[in-house]
């Protein structure tokens, strides 16, 4: 039987493969979740729930389902768009049934598997629990679970695929959520033109080099650390607290030193999901990079690294080296990812 | 003593009764048989019972108040023998969740060896293990995609359960925005442990222990004692903490929540025992 790759990079040779065996005759394959060498090792456990084809595309077709909201009209592809990282393309806030509005940006959608917190607080620690959250916040879907279960049970598409998927009609709240999680463990970015570069198969402009060798420098990849770029610390960055007083991590542990503190976020696909920040406030990555150089507040939890010996705050960057961080970032764009087919909405 | 002899002998040869309050039904037991042993919880507000929607009771602070609902997570039971040892309900079949408004629930049912009782403890609330468990783990009533808003026991954005739900109004209590005076105390926090490195939060779990007192829960096969156990919703408010519903209306993951939860571990006693004999 043909075996289903489902993840392609050109040098299979350095891939390490999480794979759960695949019967010869088996009517619903296995999915070979395939992982680059140089990524930390996956938190989400694949034994749990081995990811198959059909599993895959029921947590597809859940993922862009309106039938998880209330009103029937937002699905979770509303608000995490492929094009824009599985982020919402141009909101600072994404708005959820009757337009209402959160209170945090979307956070993008990729290499979830090798997370082992979600949300901007960290308040999920198991990704089969996630989508609970935006499920029930009357801010964003606005549903109950059971109501979710009935509205797919009385929709003739699906007892089929949850058939297929697990191998009986029945529809519960475990498989709806693995099912999602089968979707979004295979949503690997892996080919930004930064991960060709790493594999030996291209090579990067001289500023784009200069770049990578300034984001080492000025330390940014002390918590945009490694293949995930981001070190999955809670981080205060000194976003001014005028217009937002949002706690943060705080309100997940209740600990006076997280007050006002955030995820330190992935950089990958940076170029696509703005805008920046917990609250989008931040339209571009100039602005980004002029926070850190000089706009940072003094607020008592901001983290140590950007506070200097000369009572200054922030990362002293000049114009040019602004430019050419940015450089740097943009290849992290993957392109590959933004269009992959297998994870686009089908109309 | 001597009395309570008489009492047995007068209570046997009435055979024919099938329910009494101290019944001798058989003095040998096999403990590699199973028999079962009933745990009642009745809420009440210190000397009255708990009537949802309609009861008025004060409190230490000299608040009026009326219950709209209670709800709360028995867990980990373990029951204590005459001989000291202690016999532990497997963890997979031990999760209770108590709903007055819906009286089946108020009854716990357990599966144990035959054998002589003489207490009971249990977690009011859910372990931290079973807190970070696969969903697969979490079935009946810790099943977080099973629960109504309503009667939710669950953070989905703060993952973990809600030990103890009550909610209800006092007219003390300033209006919201709906002209509403509703009191609402959402108790949780097993104490953290995610995170790298771990991060350690409030921990409201309650371990309850509860002496039969001079009672013997004799566990036969023809004969399943029904424990009476009575939890105060009074002791929520009045405790080693008094609390204002007036001050604090709402309280769910906040340091606060910690005087609630060293409040309501004292509001369970043990009161007495019936014996149910089993056909």
């Amino acid at each position: 039987m043909k075996k289903l790759t489902i993840f392609t990079i050109a040098s299979v040779v350095f891939a390490i493969s999480v794979s759960i065996s695949c019967k010869q005759g088996d009517i619903n394959p296995a999915i070979e979740v395939q992982v680059p060498p140089y990524f930390p090792p996956m938190v989400y456990d694949l034994q749990k729930n081995p990811v198959t084809q059909a599993g895959f595309e029921l947590g597809k077709a859940l993922f862009y389902e309106g039938q998880l909201s209330r009103d029937g009209m937002v699905s979770c592809g509303f608000c995490h768009q492929q094009s824009a990282g599985f982020t919402h393309h141009g909101h600072d806030l994404s708005h959820g049934v009757d337009d209402r509005l959160g209170k945090r940006n979307a956070l993008p959608i990729q290499n979830m598997a090798f997370l082992s917190d979600f949300m901007w607080d960290g308040g999920i620690h198991d990704l089969d629990l996630q989508p609970l959250a935006p499920i029930e916040n009357p801010v964003e879907m606005d549903e109950s679970l059971p109501n979710v279960l009935e509205k797919l049970r009385r929709n003739p598409k699906y007892p089929p695929m949850f058939q297929r998927a697990f191998g009986t009609p029945e529809i519960t709240g475990e498989r709806l959520l693995k099912a999602l999680s089968q979707f979004m463990v295979v949503m690997i970015s892996a080919n930004s033109r930064y991960d060709k570069y790493l594999r030996g198969q291209i090579q990067l402009t001289s500023d784009e080099l200069r770049g990578l060798q300034l984001f080492k420098e000025k330390g940014c990849d002390k918590c945009h650390a490694g293949a995930l770029f981001t070190d999955q610390s809670y981080r205060n960055n000194g976003l001014s607290l005028e217009f937002n007083q949002d706690l943060g991590r705080y309100e997940i542990t209740l600990n006076e030193q997280d007050k006002y503190k955030f995820r330190v976020p992935s950089l990958r696909n940076v170029e696509v999901t703005r805008p920046y920040m917990h609250d989008g406030r931040f339209r571009n990555l100039e602005m980004v990079l002029d926070h850190y150089s000089e706009g940072m507040a003094d607020i008592p939890t901001l983290d140590s690294i950007f506070r200097r010996p000369d009572g200054k705050r922030g990362i002293p960057m000049t114009a040019e080296e602004k430019r050419l961080i940015i450089a740097f970032l943009k290849t992290l764009t993957d392109e590959e990812f933004l269009t992959d087919k297998r994870f686009s909405e089908e109309h | 003593m001597k009395t309570n002899k008489i009492f047995n002998i007068l209570l046997i040869s009435f055979a024919s009764l099938s329910i009494s309050c101290h019944k001798e039904v058989q003095p040998e037991f096999d403990p590699s048989k199973r028999g079962f042993i009933l745990l009642e919880f009745d809420n009440v507000v210190g000397t009255r019972d708990l009537e949802l929607n309609r009861g008025v009771y004060r409190n230490a602070a000299g608040e009026d108040f009326t219950v709209t609902q209670l709800l709360y997570y028995v867990s980990n039971i373990r029951l204590k023998k005459a001989d000291g040892t202690e016999y532990v309900v497997p963890q997979d079949s031990s999760y209770f969740l108590v709903r007055e408004h819906v009286p089946d629930t108020h009854v716990i049912r357990l599966s144990v060896p035959q054998g002589d009782y003489i207490g009971v403890s249990f977690i009011l609330g859910v372990d931290s293990l079973r807190s970070t468990m696969d969903i697969s783990r979490r079935q009946g009533v810790l099943n977080p995609t099973d629960m109504t808003r309503e009667e939710g026991m669950y953070w989905t954005w703060n993952s973990g359960y809600i030990f103890l739900r009550l909610e209800g109004t006092s007219p003390q209590i300033a209006p919201d925005p709906a002209g509403n005076r509703r009191f609402r105390y959402h108790i949780g926090g097993f104490g953290g442990g995610f995170g790298n490195p771990p991060v350690r939060t409030i921990n409201n779990i309650k371990k309850i222990e509860l002496s039969f007192k001079r009672d013997v829960a004799k566990v036969r096969s023809k004969s399943t004692p029904q424990m009476h156990i009575i939890a105060d919703v009074l002791k929520v408010f009045n405790g080693p903490n008094t609390i204002s519903l007036a001050q604090n209306p709402t309280v769910m993951f906040s340091p606060f929540s910690v005087n609630v939860a060293n409040n309501y571990q004292h509001m369970f006693e043990y009161h007495h025992m019936h014996t149910v004999a089993s056909r």
